[in-house]
């Protein structure tokens, strides 16, 4: 089963080959990797897409806490989550596809962020399965190069019980 | 005052206690080791290989309980390392590493003697680091040592760049660390303690699975008192031994592949298995799925991927095994009533039923070809009485030394047991030796393994360790032959390794003191003779080279199928007689 996996790192060199070393020498999968800092510079968060039975994630969660350079680690499947993924397709367009090339961008609300006489380069933000449909669509036309981010996700906010009041934030 | 960096490490590892360093020079650590010349507090083992400096350092550190120290230069003195490092990895023993690193403005330039010393050792190390800067030296000695010492023990990795050891800054020696990515448990759930002292109470038929965590957390007397109040049998694993005593009526001895039959037996039909400080290696385990078929598990481990990372646990407890002990032990001595021998009878009838059956055994005929068994069994009983330390290489002899030898006390068994490395025996003897200068230490090795860190005889005469080496010389790579015997129908390749050398002689010639004995009437006075000797010492015992080590386990095959003596298809081509081909010969020929 696919897992999405939030891991707060030491944004130091290094720490990166820890991680991708981790899943490569004990054989665990990497479906895909994104990292950038946080807003605490000091910290990098990474999100993992990663699959495996349910001992095999418990094992992947584990090991990660293991990495000394591993400040925290969150398996976003135990909870609800929102996951995204930014996709940059460049479409081979002749002259009677341009319309149909920004047609379909059009349904998928993706962007045309640069283009040339013979090519679209289109952005699209979506789930997996927005940006499958998209591709699909797009593919007779011609993908001359497709390059993806690989997923990031978020947590949603867990829904407070009735009688806990949030906390008043005292304003200055 | 300002220091340089090379006084800075000096001072720091004098603050953190170390007596003792495993070190070998090279062009980038010569500051370095220009300033260890320099003072006293510190003493320089110089290895003559630095494999050696690293298993010297992990002797030191199994004896000790201390992190052991070894220092290399780069390049090529960091890939020889390597070995030792992954073996520290494997077996949990705290190593500090200081290799040396070319400046920083030549790292990535491909320069003279250049290696990525923190790449190479990444997947073999719990940590490492890279000093770029000198004023960062005196905090990251301090984490290394944290780290390799505290959670779940291992070696750890400083790399010090040339100019890093040369530039000053000021000195001050931090007195805490904080590392926010790294907090190891150590007080275990006190609601999983209930839940597995409650196990305990209801059990039938319990056993102790003990490990190595037991040693390196100092948990032996806990141990014992638990074993003792509830009268539960112990087994140890090849790490364990020492933990509990060997000699003590509740132990079975060790467990595993070439574990004691009653020992394998009470594990597969026990209904509770508490494993402390253990991980279920497959050496232990054998065929994961049918292993401990009708137990429940509890688990204690300070590391929690150790858990339920090859079988299942029901009672997972993570923490220092000391403190969970402590801790169960104290709600078991209040709800611990009736007499638990009375209680435990049915179980232990039923142990010493297997006891009985199987013992361990061999035949030694009086004027018969030495058996090794034979040879660490007179050791043992010859030497118990001084408490001494015991290392070992890898193969038949280790077993044998694991199954005969019944340490009684914990850190005096210094053997690689995870990674299984040849060549670690006798550097590791040497390093208990530096640490322990009045201490017995022996070095039961084979005649193949012994060849792999041999130049390290050179160190122990000059340094004056006197090691005692005993070789149970087969002339074979033994387990390897055993298993060519057992699995490829006796085709021995590149398993027979002839008379070569004269280990007597090689003794000689490095200034040692070389013995043999090739009778058995000869062996104890031989024995005696090197254990009196006050200088290192070669003991080169010819042996019987066809004996194999049983019980057996095979690979992958269950705990409660052991082979124990050879099998009928060995013995007729052992006496030379042809295969008859028969349907019950190949029943007998047994597939690894």
């Amino acid at each position: 089963m696919e897992h999405i996996i939030s891991v707060t790192v030491e944004n130091k060199f290094g720490v990166l080959s820890r991680v991708a070393g981790l899943f490569s020498g004990r054989g665990f999968n990497i479906e895909s990797l994104s990292v950038a800092p946080t807003l605490d510079p000091s910290m990098s968060q990474m999100t993992i897409v990663t699959s495996g039975d349910e001992r095999i994630v418990e094992q992947i969660v584990k090991q990660l806490n293991k990495l000394i350079d591993v400040i925290k680690v969150v398996d976003l499947n135990e909870s609800e989550f929102v996951s995204r993924e930014t996709a940059l397709i460049k479409v081979h367009t002749k002259a009677e596809d341009r319309a149909e090339a920004l047609r379909i961008a059009d349904i998928f609300r993706a962007n045309v962020i640069d283009s040339t006489p013979s090519t679209y380069t289109i952005e699209v933000t979506g789930d997996p399965k927005k940006l499958e449909a998209i591709i699909n669509l797009l593919q007779p036309l011609g993908i001359k190069e497709l390059i993806r981010t690989g997923r990031v996700a978020i947590a949603r906010e867990a829904i407070r019980p009735a009688l806990s009041q949030p906390k008043k934030i005292a304003r200055e | 005052m300002k220091l340089t960096g090379s006084e800075i490490l000096i001072e720091c590892l004098k603050a953190e206690g170390v007596k003792t360093i495993f070190a070998l020079p090279g062009g980038v650590v010569l500051k370095i080791f220009d300033m260890l010349h320099q003072q006293k507090d510190i003493e320089v083992v110089l290895t003559r290989h630095e494999q050696g400096a690293g298993h010297m350092a992990e002797g030191y550190a199994k004896a000790t309980g201390k992190a052991g120290v070894c220092l290399v230069t780069s390049g090529p003195g960091m890939t020889n390392v390597i070995t030792a490092l992954a073996d520290a990895y494997m077996d949990s023993v705290p190593l500090v590493c200081i290799s040396g690193q070319v400046s920083t403005s030549l790292i990535g330039n491909d320069a003279f003697q250049e290696a990525d010393n923190i790449g190479l050792s990444r997947p073999c190390t719990k940590y490492n680091f890279l000093v770029k800067d000198v004023n960062d030296l005196a905090t990251t000695i301090k984490e290394a040592f944290y780290i390799a010492t505290t959670g779940r023990p291992g070696p750890v990795l400083v790399d010090i760049p040339k100019d890093v050891s040369m530039a000053k800054t000021e000195f001050t020696y931090p007195s805490s660390v904080s590392i926010r990515g790294y907090n190891p448990t150590y007080e275990g759930n006190k609601w999983q303690i209930k839940q597995a002292a409650e196990a305990i109470m209801k059990a039938k038929k319990p056993i102790l699975y003990v490990g190595g965590g037991v040693v390196f957390s100092q948990a032996s007397k806990e141990l014992l008192e638990l074993a003792e109040m509830t009268q539960i049998p112990v087994d140890m694993t090849l790490m364990g031994l020492g933990a509990f005593p060997g000699e003590h009526p509740l132990s079975l001895g060790m467990l595993g592949m070439h574990g004691t039959y009653s020992a394998n037996m009470a594990v597969h039909y026990s209904d509770l298995v508490i494993a402390v400080g253990a991980r279920f290696d497959d050496r232990v385990t054998g065929k994961v799925s049918e292993f401990c078929p009708f137990a429940k598990v509890i688990h204690i481990d300070i590391d929690p991927t150790s858990i339920r990372k090859n079988i299942h646990v029901d009672i997972p407890i993570v923490g220092d095994c000391k403190a969970v002990l402590r801790e169960l032990n104290q709600i078991l001595r209040a709800t611990v009533n009736g007499n638990q021998k009375d209680l435990r009878k049915p179980w232990w009838d039923q142990l010493r039923e297997w006891q009985q059956a199987h013992p361990l055994v061999y035949q030694q005929e009086p004027d018969g070809a030495i058996k090794p068994q034979h040879v660490v069994k007179r050791l043992y009983e010859l030497t118990k009485d001084r408490d001494p330390i015991v290392a070992t290489d890898v193969g038949q002899h280790q077993m044998w030394t694991a199954q005969y030898f019944k340490l009684a006390r914990p850190n005096r068994w210094l053997t690689s047991g995870g990674l299984g490395t040849m060549g670690f025996g006798f550097p590791a003897a040497m390093g208990a030796q530096a640490a322990f200068r009045d201490r017995l230490v022996l070095c039961v090795a084979g005649d193949g393994s012994i060849q792999m860190n041999m130049q390290e005889m050179a160190a122990a005469v000059v340094s004056k360790l006197p090691v005692k080496i005993i070789i149970l010389n087969n002339r074979f790579h033994g387990m390897v032959r055993q298993w060519q015997d057992l699995f490829y129908e006796g085709r021995y390749a590149s398993s027979y390794l002839d008379t070569t050398p004269d280990f007597v002689k090689l003794a000689e010639a490095y200034g040692a003191v070389g013995l043999r004995a090739s009778k058995v009437e000869d062996l104890d006075a031989v024995l005696k003779e090197a254990i009196a000797t006050d200088k290192p010492v070669v003991v080169d015992v010819p042996t019987y080279p066809y004996e194999n080590c049983y019980p057996m386990i095979p690979a992958g095959g269950c705990n409660h199928e052991m082979i124990l003596e050879d099998p009928p298809e060995l013995k007729r081509r052992m006496a030379g007689a042809p295969s008859t081909g028969s349907d019950e010969d190949k029943d007998t020929i047994l597939t690894a």
